[in-house]
């Protein structure tokens, strides 16, 4: 799909921004560039839709020179997204989104539809076509600015740390929602970031690089597994060495199997019988088939049990839940994260199976800390 | 009381004509800044070196006595309307051209980025980036040349130009205060009228959205 071949930018006065790059990229791939500020990672990225021209070398899409092409022609067929967003202030959402297809002289009504239809695989309304941007959330703009370079079904997307500027928890939400998204339309996607977290999180493959060079390319795994060097592994940080065990892999792994449930037809006094019997203060609610409705803890029935009776009358049913295979390191970075004290494991049909803890979390650092001759034995 | 309106029965018809002849000078040669300043002060943002030193000219040409000017273009273009009408010209652009590049240059260069990165023309980003997003900044550059037009283009009857200036001269020439009047009040309430037009027009051109956003912030 995207081939680098001995690829040099080199600036007046000799400084190497990217020296020699050699890299292939498939279709469908999620390849994230991440390196120290300077390390040529955006240079890299910019020189694929010629908003920088590499001084030697080629860049191949699809097996066609880039250098060939006319910049303008070449820019409208790859989307882009930047930190700053760039939506126009004095467009609407639907004008901002349909912006590249109307410079592709699409008609109008086909330009709307079109909005109306990518507006809806980031869940938001219609009505959101006729705002203009300053009346948006930041995390909701950037949404728009992704949508704006996904409209003409442009099947190479650049992104050059899209999330940076959005706080944590919109970031996070942004970047699962981002996964999905690229998953289910299989776009090739080139994501430049500075956060290690978040190229674990989405990238096929990391590109690390150092002065223009790359350090080492493999998928989050790999790297995690097996840094090329010294530099790789104090870049990771040693903390997600503990993320890296690989004998611990999904959820399903390290979940207790048997949390404490309750079904929604029970009474509030049997439910804090309950609670105090097992020495907990939360019970997850679900109904006779084992689908998880939601929680209640002792706060709750502490405020309701004087109006309501019954458990479905005041479980709480937004509830953050993981799916089984969800990779541990993702789930441990949310609990750590978001300082929650558990989250329970689903399968897809949303039946419970099981339940994060932080008790679960004191498992795995002990099995790292104590359990490492045994793994070696293992092994 | 009756001064006036004897005045107004005597030269009403003549002052209407002359309000006129004003106006069409002064527009005229704010039409044609408009048209050079515009264009020039976009091209100038993609030479930004240059840029200083064009207005650097232009600052040095604005200071030069608008008498001057005016004389200087007799040899050259003979009396009448045109000359006239060159000579405010030359005053209309420096306003113009300064603030079209203020506005344009001070776009925020992410939003360029995003133009060019969505695969926008040259004069795509001209016309869908930069125009829209300068034009209160350009807008307000027109006004304040237009207003200043019409008080200079007072002078445009000294070289034959006619309009409210012939008042004036004639006033002072013949020593009738009632003549400078006439001259001069019908200048100012021009100006001002014309400042309160353009003030409504620039609400018109500018985008809905920035309205908004600058009533939200």
């Amino acid at each position: 799909m995207l081939k680098f071949d001995h690829v040099s930018k080199i600036y007046k006065g000799g400084k190497r921004a990217v020296d020699d790059l050699n890299l292939e990229i498939a279709k469908g791939e999620f390849i994230c560039f991440i390196g120290p500020s300077g390390c040529g990672k955006t240079t890299t990225m910019k020189m694929i839709n010629r908003l920088i021209e590499p001084t030697n070398g080629s860049i191949y899409i699809n097996g066609e020179n880039i250098m060939e092409k006319d910049p303008v022609q070449l820019r409208r067929k790859i989307g882009y997204v930047i930190q700053q967003i760039g939506l126009f202030p004095h467009m609407t959402i639907q004008e901002n989104i349909s912006l590249v297809l109307k410079l592709l002289k699409w008609p109008e009504e086909k330009r709307h539809a079109r909005a109306r239809e990518l507006l809806t695989l980031v869940d938001m309304t219609p009505d959101y076509l006729e705002k203009y941007p300053h009346e948006l959330s930041g995390g909701q703009q950037q949404r728009i600015g992704v949508l704006r370079a996904l409209a003409a079904d442009q099947p190479l997307i650049l992104m050059d740390e899209p999330f940076g500027a959005l706080d944590p928890i919109t970031r996070d939400s942004l970047q699962e929602e981002f996964k999905k998204l690229q998953k289910k339309l299989d776009k090739t996607i080139v994501f430049v970031t500075h956060d290690m977290d978040e190229a674990i999180k989405l990238a096929d493959r990391i590109v690390i690089m150092r002065d223009g060079q790359l350090v080492q390319c493999d998928s989050p795994d790999e790297i995690l597994r097996n840094p090329a060097n010294e530099f790789v592994e104090e870049f990771i940080g040693k903390d997600r060495l503990l993320q890296a065990r690989p004998n611990i892999q999904t959820v399903e792994q390290i979940m207790n199997p048997k949390p404490i449930t309750i079904t929604g037809e029970r009474t509030l006094s049997e439910a804090i019988q309950l609670m105090k019997q097992q020495r907990v203060d939360t019970l997850l609610v679900v109904d006779e088939a084992g689908v998880l409705q939601g929680f209640i803890d002792v706060e709750i029935i502490d405020q309701k049990r004087k109006k309501e009776n019954l458990v479905k009358d005041v479980v709480e049913t937004t509830i953050f839940t993981v799916e089984k295979d969800t990779l541990v390191r993702d789930t441990v970075r949310k609990i750590l994260k978001r300082g929650m004290k558990y989250v329970p494991v689903v399968d897809q049909r949303h039946h419970l199976v099981g339940i994060v803890t932080r008790a679960s979390l004191v498992d795995i650092v002990y099995d790292s800390i104590w359990g490492e001759d045994e793994v070696t034995n293992i092994g | 009381m009756d001064t006036v309106l004897q005045f107004f029965s005597t030269n009403g018809d003549e002052m209407l004509y002359k309000t006129w002849e004003h106006l069409y000078i002064s527009l005229i040669a704010a039409i044609l800044g408009i048209l050079i300043a515009v264009p020039l002060g976009i091209a100038l943002t993609r030479f930004p070196k240059g840029a200083g030193f064009v207005m650097g000219v232009l600052g040095v040409i604005q200071t030069f006595p608008s008498f001057a000017i005016l004389a200087f273009f007799i040899p050259l273009l003979g009396v009448g309307k045109t000359p006239a009408i060159i000579a405010l010209f030359f005053y209309s652009v420096l306003p113009i051209l300064r603030n079209t590049y203020t506005g344009v240059s001070g776009i925020q260069k992410s939003l360029i980025e995003s133009g060019r990165g969505m695969g926008m023309t040259g004069w795509e980003r001209i016309r869908y980036v930069e125009v829209p997003l300068a034009i209160p900044v350009i807008m307000a550059g027109i006004r304040l040349s237009i207003v200043y037009l019409i008080g200079w283009a007072t002078l445009a009857s000294f070289i034959g130009g006619g309009g409210l200036g012939d008042y004036i001269f004639s006033g002072l020439n013949l020593y009738q205060p009632e003549f400078i009047i006439a001259g001069a009040v019908p200048v100012t309430v021009l100006a001002l009228l014309t400042d309160l037009l353009l003030g409504k027009v620039e609400g018109w051109v500018t985008p809905k959205g920035m309205k908004k956003m600058r009533e939200a912030a």
